[in-house]
């Protein structure tokens, strides 16, 4: 009796694996892995970039593709989930992927830098490499970078060096609240912005420092009142998706009259917010590239990007991203990881939207010049307008590639 | 600091009720059935979009009255068709079976409306500012949640405890076979309590939706606050959820503008803080921080020290 | 009178002496041909993924039954088992740290105990507080205990790594055997061995007097409590031991991720093993099993053939639930007589009527998928053009002709299958009664 649910369970068990054990078969194309939320809560995010991937695998491929193959985006959904992060990579890994992106959520991040670091450790030979093109943690170039871990977005701290020194040169900036989200990016952000402020503008009064639980307050009235009784005329938040909507919601309702500096306002959801709270030119993001910027090529690419896709180029980094791999793979005659990692360490480039970028050595992290700008109705000069709403991102600032270095805790273990 | 704790207070109150508009339906559904409906956030953010969808077309108003109906129309249809079904597989069944539906709601919603949030809006004729208090400004909106969810409360314990069919529903909790045999379709009755438990918390969906996000995601974000209120406020008490909402609604606000820790308490004295591990996170942590834990910590709390809550009325 | 006695006292005696080597034996078999199947499928797929997945097999078969200990053995439902899991994975990846840091002589196959111990101590401490009350409250203790553990996981960084969770690296232990526990497939065997290990033991609890006590409670706490045992303590005792169990599958995972975080402890992974559990089937020891083997499967690979994969879940489990509340393994126990009779007679039969009903059943599935994917097709990703790939057809979602065919073949399937229903009634009860008539005549 027993035996007989027993050999049924091997049976089923047997039968599983051997659907799950499909081989790839492998064709003459190139594939990138593409490792995102594309389901559930996430799923809005994950899938603007999904997008822009398949957009910019299209415009490779019709530009001849990566030294003469074509270019493939297959998509895993990691289900917002580190451990069906892995399980993804697994198998993107087992079809004969090569070359894993991912971007949203650094947790997620960390661990696939780590896995993947131990896989080409354990596996020489079929070394696999990373391309992180939106997790901004900065422990991933700095105590826990890789040699095989390449990150294109600006980091946290980077962000807020050069925001701060965009802040430097606003006289009328004198008291400051930061509010964040309770977990390691908003911590960055906080512990960075008093840590900067205060060395570049010692004038400057941090009146607040609030940290709430990550996507959990539905109700931010509370802090803003909090903001609003400590006479802030500045908030600094790296709040993001419905933190980010709900707090200017709340600010709105209540009438707080200040100036947002954000990471993450023009996300998915941002702008309809902005313009619902009736902020006209108040809210500002540090972002490596925004849709009305003056050159003349980025703007073409935007118009041709949104015709084709319905959304706005949230990941200009991911342009640099793709377009530096296809480089690195002609100067190095290969696709192999090994021979490409080589080619992307150090290189420089001309960026996306204009001006020098380059890959650093030391920690694989990109330094690109940074832009800030203010959301409100679009003029004349500005083409673009986000989420239908009428209003557009303009350009108020601009800082260098060379104003955003940082150094780097970095001790890479580089193949020899 | 009198600014600060009227402000809390009018914020406090103000949350407690949209939590007890939530709530109202799934106290009823509860005490009625014994049913657990996990699926009950689900309707609230079926009655959200449907009000979105529907304002869109004919206002915000028609919203208002349309909305909560179909969604009470399609509880009814769950109740009959599935919950019935699987009644006699037990409580667990029916459990799991709202289990599974919040699940499919949630999909459903998502391939519909997508995973992004929906743009509505509060309606132009209450986009205003009702009062201002200590300079902030408090929208008629949220006057109007306010007034709605009183509105709902005095309601609801009138029609339980004054009407004739109040008191058929009140028998049948808790001698569904006696009521039978003296001739009122039991059945019948179920249908039209989960029809309305359902219906109510549409019409939280319908009024929440504009102040809050409308995304797919509502449902989970809210969930479970509902069962704290519910199982805080008691099991089976209409007036249990409205206190236990207005108290877990002024703790929560409160506890956020208190930015003390242990450290803070215990620095002046002169105890030094632990150097690391978990004792160290605990020492720093402020009551700020754990604002939105503090509901379990109540539901926990409450089920080990008093599990009929504060004003229950009957143990399962 | 003398005969009977000596009867009485003679036939236990022969029996025993048969059932000596031979008893054995028996009971063990069916175990050893498991343990020869857990070590012969890696060999059959080697792929690096079908071994992630028999891996992950493994720690959800522990942990499925772990949850079935409360479930289905003394009627406790549970929303937050995987606080047990979780901190499991914790405690282990913590040693495995502390381990590697001291350089202590632990090799890593020992880690399991390590979780064992943690699942234990933590199943004594919360269960000693949700134990004091059954049925509703108790599911509404476990989900606000779950919610708690969850929540304060982004508070005690320490402990639980905040954001990013704790890693370790597993090469790092002591190496025994000149095995350093690096690749996927020594992994995979001790995941196998544990996996083992663990279910006889859960096996034979079930079997001993405590085993049928927790049913007792299960079925009338209050008889039980009339015939002189604590329905308390029972259920104390058997929450604990669920613990254990469910700790072990958290190192385990610890082991095979190298990484535990906070998600571990949530109520997604506790939504999880009750899934897992009810599909399978909770009134059979082998109905977890199969629910986490069909679990694990779905999971890592329906959502590479659809994005609404959590829909189809959500259809699978109401579907269960409403028709099947007794899971796969009730379905298949049903046949129970037929085996215990030996009465393979009318199984052609059966079978056949089976077969008859899957064809319309698959029809109605068929178009039910269609219409979804369809559904979702238009509504979300509209920009991507009209025509959609199902079943390696190409489908042109604009057209009527697609939706017209999934809603026939939705509701004519549907039809049509119910027309079966009343066939394969008719097989089964000429099967039963045949069944029962030959287990008479025998």
């Amino acid at each position: 009796m027993i035996s007989h649910f027993k050999t049924m369970v091997c049976a089923t068990t047997t039968a599983a694996a051997i659907i799950a054990a499909l081989p790839a078969v492998a064709e003459d194309t190139v594939k990138i892995a593409y490792i995102d939320p594309l389901s559930g809560g996430g799923a809005s995010i994950g899938e603007v970039g999904l997008k822009t991937f398949n957009y910019l695998a299209d415009v490779t491929n019709a530009h001849g593709g990566i030294l003469g193959r074509k270019l493939e985006v297959t998509a895993y959904d990691n289900k917002l989930n580190a451990q069906e992060t892995l399980v993804q990579v697994q198998k993107a890994i087992d079809s004969g992927i090569r070359f894993i992106t991912q971007g949203n959520g650094s947790a997620f991040a960390a661990a696939i830098e780590d896995y993947v670091t131990k896989y080409n450790d354990r596996n020489p030979g079929k070394e696999v490499l990373y391309f992180n093109y939106a997790a901004v943690d900065p422990v991933l170039t700095n105590d826990k970078c890789s040699y095989w871990h390449f990150r294109w977005d600006a980091n946290s701290d980077i962000k807020m060096n050069a925001l701060t020194n965009y802040m430097k040169t606003r006289p009328n900036i004198k008291n400051v609240y930061l509010i964040n989200q309770d977990y390691s990016f908003g911590n960055a952000v906080r512990a960075e912005a008093r840590k900067m402020l205060a060395a570049k503008r010692p004038d400057i009064q941090i009146v607040g420092d609030e940290v709430h639980p990550l996507l959990k307050v539905t109700d931010f009235s509370p802090y803003v009142a909090k903001i609003k009784a400590s006479g802030a005329d500045s908030v600094i938040t790296g709040n993001w998706g419905q933190d980010f909507a709900l707090l200017l919601k709340a600010a709105a309702d209540a009438g707080l009259q200040v100036d947002w500096y954000t990471y993450y306002a023009g996300g998915t959801g941002g702008p309809t917010a902005i313009k619902q709270a009736n902020l006209p030119d108040r809210v500002y993001q540090i972002s490596e590239g925004l849709p009305n910027e003056p050159y003349a090529p980025a703007r073409e690419f935007e118009k041709a990007f949104r015709a084709k896709t319905s959304v706005s180029l949230f990941y200009p980094r991911a342009v640099n991203e793709i377009r530096m791999f296809v480089k690195a793979a002609q100067d190095a005659n290969s696709v192999d990881p090994v021979k490409v990692a080589a080619k992307l360490d150090g290189m420089k480039v001309t960026v996306y939207n204009g001006g020098e970028g380059f890959m650093r050595a030391e920690d694989h992290q990109f330094f690109q010049p940074m832009y800030i700008g203010n959301l409100g109705p679009i003029g004349k000069d500005q083409p673009f307008n986000e989420e239908n709403t009428g209003w557009g991102w303009k350009v108020t600032g601009k800082i260098d590639t060379q104003d955003t270095i940082l150094p780097t805790s970095c001790k890479m273990n580089r193949p020899s | 600091m009198l600014e600060l704790v009227t402000i809390s207070a009018l914020n406090g109150v103000l949350y407690g009720m949209l939590l007890f508009l939530m709530a109202s339906g799934l106290t009823l559904i509860f005490s009625m059935m014994g049913v657990l409906n996990f699926a009950h956030a689900s309707f609230y953010m079926l009655g959200a979009f449907f009000g979105f969808q529907i304002s869109e077309i004919v206002g915000f108003w028609p919203a208002f009255f349309l909305a909560p109906v179909l969604v009470g129309g399609i509880g009814a249809l769950v109740e009959r068709y599935g919950l019935r079904r699987v009644h006699r597989h037990g409580p667990v069944a029916e459990l799991l079976f709202t289990f599974g539906l919040a699940f499919v709601i949630e999909e459903i919603v998502q391939m519909i409306w997508g995973k992004g949030p929906v743009d509505y809006r509060v309606p132009l004729s209450l986009n205003f500012s009702a009062f201002t208090a200590f300079s902030t400004n408090y929208p008629a909106y949220k006057m109007f949640e306010l007034l709605t969810a009183i509105a709902i409360f005095a309601v609801l314990l009138m029609l339980l405890t004054r009407t004739r069919v109040g008191l058929i529903i009140q028998a049948s909790l808790t001698h569904p076979h006696m009521v039978a045999m003296l001739g009122h379709n039991v059945p019948r009755v179920f249908m039209l309590v989960f029809g309305v438990g359902t219906g109510l918390a549409a019409l939280a969906g319908v009024i929440a939706g504009p102040a809050l996000v409308t995304q797919s995601n509502m449902a989970a974000a809210l969930g479970p606050i509902l069962f704290v209120v519910v199982v805080v406020g008691g099991l089976g008490s209409l007036s249990g959820a409205f206190l236990a909402s207005l108290l877990i609604g002024l703790v929560q606000t409160f506890a956020v503008s208190i930015n003390l820790s242990v450290a803070d308490v215990l620095r002046p004295i002169g105890v030094a803080p632990p150097n690391g591990g978990v004792l160290f996170d605990v020492w720093n942590v402020t009551v700020a921080q754990i604002a939105p834990i503090i509901p379990y910590l109540l539901l926990v709390l409450i089920l080990i020290f008093r599990p009929t809550g504060l004003m229950g009325t009957r143990e399962h | 009178m003398s005969d009977v006695t000596t009867d009485v006292v003679n036939v236990p005696a022969r029996a025993g002496a048969s059932a000596g080597l031979a008893g054995v034996a028996r009971h063990a078999a069916p175990w050893l041909a498991l343990a020869v199947a857990f070590a012969v499928l890696p060999m059959i797929f080697t792929s690096g993924s079908a071994l992630t997945m028999l891996s992950l097999m493994g720690i959800m078969i522990v942990f499925a039954l772990s949850y079935n200990m409360l479930l289905g053995e003394t009627g406790l439902l549970s929303f937050g088992h995987a606080v047990y899991y979780g901190l499991g994975g914790f405690v282990a990846v913590h040693a495995m740290n502390t381990v590697i840091h001291d350089r202590l002589p632990v090799p890593l196959f020992l880690i399991p105990l390590v979780g064992a111990f943690s699942g234990l101590l933590f199943g004594i401490i919360f269960g000693s507080v949700s134990t004091r009350r059954a049925g509703t409250a108790f599911a509404m203790i476990s989900l606000g205990l779950g919610e708690l553990v969850a929540s304060s996981s982004l508070i005690l960084r320490s402990f639980f790594g905040g954001e990013e969770g704790v890693s370790t690296n597993r090469t790092k232990l002591l190496h025994v055997f000149g095995l350093n526990f690096g690749p996927q497939i020594e992994i995979y065997y001790l995941i196998a061995f544990w996996c083992l290990l663990c279910m006889v033991a859960m096996f034979a609890l079930r079997r001993t007097p405590f085993g049928s006590m927790c049913n007792a409670v299960r079925e009338n706490a209050e008889r039980a409590q009339f015939v002189g045992y604590n329905p308390q303590a029972v259920r104390f005792i058997a929450f604990a031991l669920a613990g254990l169990f469910a700790g072990v599958a958290g190192a385990l995972a610890a082991i095979n991720f190298e990484l535990v975080n906070s998600a571990a402890v949530g109520a997604g992974q506790s939504g999880l093993v009750l899934l897992a559990a009810y599909i399978g089937g909770t009134g059979n020891f082998i109905g977890p099993v199969i629910g986490a083997v069909l679990v694990t499967w779905l999971e890592v690979m329906l959502s590479d053939i659809t994005d609404v994969w959590q829909l189809y879940f959500g259809l699978l489990f109401i579907g269960v639930v409403m028709f099947a509340p007794n899971g796969i393994a009730g379905l298949l126990m049903m046949h129970e007589p037929l085996w215990r009779a030996r009465a393979y007679g009318p199984l052609p039969r059966l079978l056949l009527t089976y077969v008859i009903a899957l064809v319309p059943a698959l029809a109605t599935l068929a178009g039910l998928i269609a219409v979804i994917e369809m559904t979702y097709h238009r509504s979300v990703k509209a920009s991507e053009g009209t025509t959609i790939s199902l079943f390696h057809v190409t489908l042109d979602t604009a057209s009527f002709v697609p939706w017209i065919a999934a809603i026939v073949l939705l509701a004519g399937g549907f039809l049509l299958f119910r027309r079966t229903w009343p066939v394969v009634g008719a097989a089964w009860h000429d099967a039963i009664v045949y069944a029962q008539t030959a287990g008479k005549a025998k």
